[in-house]
């Protein structure tokens, strides 16, 4: 019995942990209700380190599992930890938040740690079922968490757009699943991969074009971007903090696995789709977030351009490609929940503002804060030594490494686009420093002021030890191509 | 004349095309929006166990399985938000959608 649980549930060991861990602290929560707040919300950051530790436990070789569905690599060993790491921080900025606005639920953390189970699937799925499933897992437990304040009509609201709009993207992701496997007898991405050798059916390439829709829209990448600025405004700012942080990571972790795992002979055909996504994200971001007056507006567009560069990645289809996308993934991470943990300390009169005239003058009635925020933003434009340079270096080094024209010049608008992002991140820092002071905000809660320092040191110190992130990266992009 | 499996995939497509356009043509009601969503999973359905037969491939029913039952949690999930969102907002026209506007 012990053999059999070893060699095959171990490379699922973090999922489990944390399913059966959610499952007794519904029950804690249903039994104790409201009470059981404190308890919860630390059992929950006791799951997602117990599942840390067991993905740090997993054996970094190649094991497949349940049939071939699930599969644990060192990718995934990678991306989970990231995953886990923003789920964490996404909680830990709750802390203070939701007691103050009136909402504090003991289903909060539960559901986090539900949709992150779900993430984790989608990192792991080795085939299209176990792609949808936990894709589907991820984002019902998203569009709860997004109307979890239920008296607010806008966070209502914010729940309703993101149901309809995601609901209509899984329906287009599974369209294009069911055409994928019509057309090549089999849904797991090896058995796809080996059916696809010379032309592609017209078929196969409708079923790619629905596919791709889909995994852009839970990218939130230009066409597909429309719900973005409402839900993050709308959903009450921890959320979007999430929102904006570990499920990107997970969703572009999904995309790579499907299109380098699955459909590697026909490269051509998907590249097209991700350089016109990712030329449409660049510019939108940019062109888009300038005339924005809210922060979670701006983060929001920041986010859509943001993941147009790291499509940039994808788009190479090489290893060093995925190498720079790994990479961005963790910077985007620290850099977005960094910049979210300063807005849940913009607090003053009781109530939380989230203008960007609100910052003005920051400067000088808080020097600390407005310096990190000042980090962040510069690092979010891509200034050298800072964290956001090195990203964004490594995903153009990829692009112009290939020598195909039109990776180049994917590379050449993504320069010119973060040029044009660069004006309004820097009006944020030119507000901050340079303008009349407005009366000081509350202190900042514990929770965000950990996640704050841990992202600043990221943010800031990274070009000093480079090493761990970007070796550890690369061993994550080699097991892809074997 | 037998019915194949382009007939079957026609209907898919048709049911598929429905769904969408349910979403973005109607300007009445979400509840409508819902039954589109349905609509449009069901097209899947319809797809996935035709490929199965043509292909005699059990994979493919059993996708269509979980689909089934993922599309009962979401259509719960959705009336439960849509509950939500009418105790706020008195209304669940499409057009009372609008607090924030982007």
């Amino acid at each position: 019995m012990n053999t059999f649980m070893a060699s095959s549930f171990g490379p699922a060991l973090p999922e489990i942990i944390l399913a059966i861990g959610v499952l007794v602290l519904v029950l804690v929560g249903a039994f104790m209700g409201n009470r059981s707040n404190w308890i919860i919300g630390t059992a929950s950051f006791a799951l997602l380190a117990a599942a840390l530790l067991a993905v740090g436990l997993t054996p970094p070789t190649r094991t497949t599992i349940f049939a071939g569905s699930f599969i644990s690599d060192d990718f995934a060993r990678y991306m989970k930890a990231l995953v886990l790491l923003g789920s964490a921080a996404a909680i830990a900025l709750s802390s203070d938040f939701m007691e103050r606005e009136g909402f504090a639920r003991f289903e909060y953390p539960i559901l986090i740690l539900l949709s992150t189970i779900g993430m984790m699937m989608m990192i792991s799925a080795n085939d299209l079922i176990a792609l949808y499933l936990g894709l589907e897992l991820q984002s019902l437990a998203a569009y709860v968490i997004a109307a979890i304040h239920r008296d607010n009509v806008r966070s209502s609201e914010a729940g309703l757009k993101y149901f309809v709009l995601g609901a209509l993207s899984s329906g287009m992701l599974l369209y294009g699943a069911s055409l994928v496997y019509g057309f090549t007898g089999t849904v797991s991405f090896p058995g796809i991969a080996s059916s696809l050798q010379g032309e592609a059916s017209i078929g196969l390439i409708l079923g790619l074009v629905f596919l791709s829709a889909g995994v852009a829209f839970k990218l939130a990448a230009a066409p597909f971007h429309m719900w973005t600025p409402d839900v993050y405004e709308g959903a009450p700012t921890p959320v979007t903090a999430f929102f904006a942080s570990a499920p990107k990571a997970a969703a572009m972790a999904m995309a790579v696995r499907l299109f380098i795992g699955g459909f590697p002979s026909i490269t051509e055909s998907w590249q097209q789709i991700i350089v016109f996504v990712s030329i449409l994200s660049m510019v939108i971001g940019a062109f888009a977030a300038i005339g924005q007056t809210n922060v979670k507006r701006l983060m929001a567009y920041s986010s859509i351009g943001n993941v147009g560069y790291a499509l940039i990645g994808l788009a190479t289809g090489t290893q060093a490609g995925v190498q720079g996308i790994i990479i961005y993934m963790a910077i985007y991470l620290a850099m977005t929940l960094g910049t979210f943990a300063l807005i849940i300390g913009m607090r003053r009169g009781n109530q939380y503002v989230e203008t960007i005239a609100d910052l003005s003058g920051a400067a000088q009635t808080h020097p600390w804060r407005a310096f990190c925020l000042a980090m962040m933003m510069f690092s979010l434009a891509g200034i050298p030594p800072l964290a956001g340079f090195f990203s964004k270096f490594y995903i153009f080094a990829a692009a112009i490494q290939t020598g195909q024209m039109m990776l180049v010049v994917l590379a050449v608008i993504g320069v010119l686009t973060s040029v044009v992002g660069a004006f309004y991140y820097i009006r944020v820092v030119k507000i901050m420093y340079f303008d009349e002071p407005k009366p000081g905000f509350e202190k900042l809660p514990d929770g965000a002021q950990a996640v704050l320092i841990a992202c600043s040191v990221v943010v800031v110190f990274f070009w000093l030890i480079p090493s761990p992130l970007v070796d550890s990266a690369a061993h994550a992009a080699r097991s892809l191509f074997h | 004349m037998t019915i194949g499996l382009g007939h079957f995939l026609t209907v898919a497509a048709i049911l598929f095309t429905l769904g969408v356009l349910g979403i973005f043509i109607n300007r009445k009601n979400v509840i409508v929006i819902l039954m589109s969503v349905e609509l449009i999973l069901l097209a899947v359905n319809i797809n996935l166990v035709a490929f199965s037969t043509h292909l005699n491939d059990i994979v493919g029913q059993i996708f269509a399985l979980f689909i089934l039952t993922v599309a009962a949690a979401e259509a719960a999930i959705g009336l439960a938000i849509l509950v939500v969102f009418y105790r706020n907002r008195g209304s669940i026209a499409v057009e009372d959608i609008n607090m924030m506007r982007g």
